[in-house]
């Protein structure tokens, strides 16, 4: 059983399907009190279906879903009060000003004329926005309407925080105020569930990462674990030479046991290896060996990108297998 | 209770000062909005007129019936508002706030009637100006003006079940555009009489044309009318009918579809 106390979000076999199409299949997630927790998965993965769900905003055909101990069935209105919520597009009133609509939000939750206005205030100041103004939202760059748009998120301190895609559409700049904004905040003890397709943004903000594929997870721990789940190291090799990719990739897999992964574009060969050091010296005196030109020869931790290619590519195999044996 | 029951009171107002700001950023399209019916008024009564088959002075006959065509075509403001407000991420935001569930609804409706009443303002105005005048009591008027805002009110929860069961754009502008059949085919203009036998009978049921007949009544305008129908003879009960019975089916219609919006 779940316990409350320590857990922010709980799913437990979660369905939700639109049509033929599954959009959750069987979802499970748990996700601790104040920690990032990301949520990595493709396009159409069903991360912004999941985020919908737990905030309220679609109900699901079967399973439970809890968010700070309500359930969102039957319980809606309070976990509304419990959250807060950045969406994939800007869900601020781009008509009115920034001050208007944290105001706005303000008054909805109920804090008051004053309180909402006093509110409204400090948040503005606090995400670099206080000088904007009368100035309609739909005149703000991209930065500074995430930075509202996640403001208004904030306008009750909520318990846990929802970030579908964040910086989706930003450019680096924005995407750095965003990471900085959503740093400051886990300080506070704020839970936060975070949806991304970008690896980096997950390695960089998240404490604990769930990989979703085709409405399920394939696959949760943290930035490490779930690197070394790849089978660690790898070893690259870049040649100078690209007439000679085949001969030196037939060579490395030998010295590395190992499938090896060709970049014909890049001039670089690359394989996983298990016994590093050793590992090294092999290829480098099989290169000289076969008299083949390294510009570069390095070992390195896998990316994330390749866990996640991997990830979710074992388990679109697994689909195929599957249909193909119906 | 007490405290859902006054949240659904202060989240209403919320919603409304949201329209109402939105107003305030946008004044030129508050004066579009009130000039388009002045424009109609005028060119009906001054270009057009005089040929709709009404005896007497056709511009008696027209003002009140361009208060009834003017309501109608609030129709189509409110569902342009709800399908914009609707492709908006805010309603999301709405929508996971812990807020009175029907807020957005009311403040769309507030909103509505109000920029609806001004408008009624202008263009009895403007009636006044080309020489239009009513010749009743002053509550024979108030019941007229509660008549106009009572269809108005019942065109505004139509239009906000059809935004929402059109839900694109485009499909709202078709609707839109049977707006324009459905209010030119009613007494607005001209009267039944004047019509094919079938079409009159069409336009004398047209819940619009008892508003209009209802209102000349009241404003003791002339009807220009040579034979009597049961329509005719009860616009007064069918004016308040007619918006009932459109409110009753339509109002929780709309509600249950906005709650619905999640599933």
């Amino acid at each position: 059983m779940s316990d409350p106390a320590t857990e922010a979000i709980v799913l437990e076999d979660v369905h939700k399907r639109y049509g033929e199409k599954r959009a959750l299949d069987g979802l499970d997630l748990t996700v601790r009190r104040g920690t990032v927790h990301g949520v990595l998965g493709p396009n159409g993965a069903g991360k912004t279906t999941a985020v919908r769900v737990m905030a309220t905003l679609l109900r699901p055909d079967a399973g439970r879903v809890r968010v700070a101990g309500c359930d969102v069935r039957t319980q809606a209105q309070r976990v509304r009060h419990r959250i807060g919520l950045l969406g994939q597009h800007a869900a601020v009133d781009e008509e009115l000003s920034g001050r208007q609509n944290l105001d706005m939000f303000g008054r909805l939750h109920h804090l008051g004329a004053r309180g909402a206005a006093a509110r409204a205030d400090e948040l503005l100041d606090r995400f670099g926005l206080g000088d904007t103004g009368r100035k309609a939202v739909k005149q703000y760059s991209g930065g500074m309407r995430r930075r509202l748009d996640l403001a208004a998120s904030l306008v009750t301190d909520p318990e846990v925080l929802f970030l579908d895609e964040p910086t989706t559409g930003l450019d680096p700049r924005g995407r750095t105020e965003v990471w900085n904004a959503v740093r400051s905040l886990v300080g506070g003890g704020t839970t936060v569930l975070l949806t991304t397709q970008y690896l980096e943004e997950a390695d960089q903000l998240a404490d604990r990462i769930s990989v979703i594929d085709s409405g399920r997870v394939v696959a949760d721990g943290t930035a490490d674990e779930l690197k070394a789940r790849t089978g660690g190291d790898r070893i690259d090799v870049v040649l100078h030479d690209a007439a000679r990719l085949d001969a030196a990739a037939g060579m490395l897999r030998t010295a590395a046991a190992a499938e090896v992964v060709v970049d014909a574009d890049r001039r670089l060969i690359s394989a996983p290896v298990t016994d590093r050091m050793a590992a090294l010296h092999r290829v480098v005196r099989a290169l000289e060996d076969a008299a083949i030109a390294a510009e570069d020869v390095a070992l390195r931790r896998p990316t994330l990108d390749e866990v996640f290619l991997r990830l979710t590519d074992d388990g679109n195999r697994a689909d195929d297998r599957a249909e193909a044996a119906v | 209770m007490s405290t859902t029951f006054t949240w659904a009171f202060t989240d209403s107002w919320t919603m409304t000062r949201r329209e109402l700001a939105h107003w305030a950023r946008q004044p030129v399209q508050i004066v579009v909005g009130l000039a388009f019916p002045v424009m109609l008024l005028l060119m009906f009564g001054f270009l057009i007129g005089g040929g709709a088959g009404v005896e007497g002075d056709y511009r008696e006959y027209l003002v009140p019936g361009m208060f009834a065509l003017t309501m109608a075509f609030g129709l189509d403001a409110t569902m342009v508002a709800v399908t914009q407000d609707l492709e908006k991420g805010v309603i999301d935001r709405f929508r996971s706030m812990p807020m009175f569930d029907g807020a957005v609804l009311v403040g769309r409706a507030a909103a509505d009637m109000l920029q609806s009443a001004l408008s009624l303002a202008v263009l009895i105005g403007v009636g006044l100006a080309v020489g239009w005048r009513w010749h009743g009591s002053f509550a024979a008027f108030l019941g007229a003006v509660g008549l106009l805002l009572l269809f108005r009110f019942a065109m505004l929860w139509l239009g906000i079940h059809l935004a929402m069961v059109a839900g694109k754009p485009e499909l709202v502008m078709a609707v839109q555009i049977l707006v324009w059949p459905i209010g030119f085919l009613s007494n607005a203009f001209a009267t039944p009489e004047s019509m094919p036998g079938w079409l009159g009978a069409t336009v004398e049921w047209n819940p619009m044309s008892a508003t209009a007949t209802a209102v000349r009544d009241l404003f003791g305008n002339e009807g220009g009318v040579t034979s009597a129908s049961w329509a005719y003879e009860h616009a007064q009960l069918l004016a308040v009918l007619w918006p009932l019975l459109l409110i009753g089916v339509f109002f929780p219609l709309a509600v249950r579809r906005f709650t619905r919006l999640s599933r």
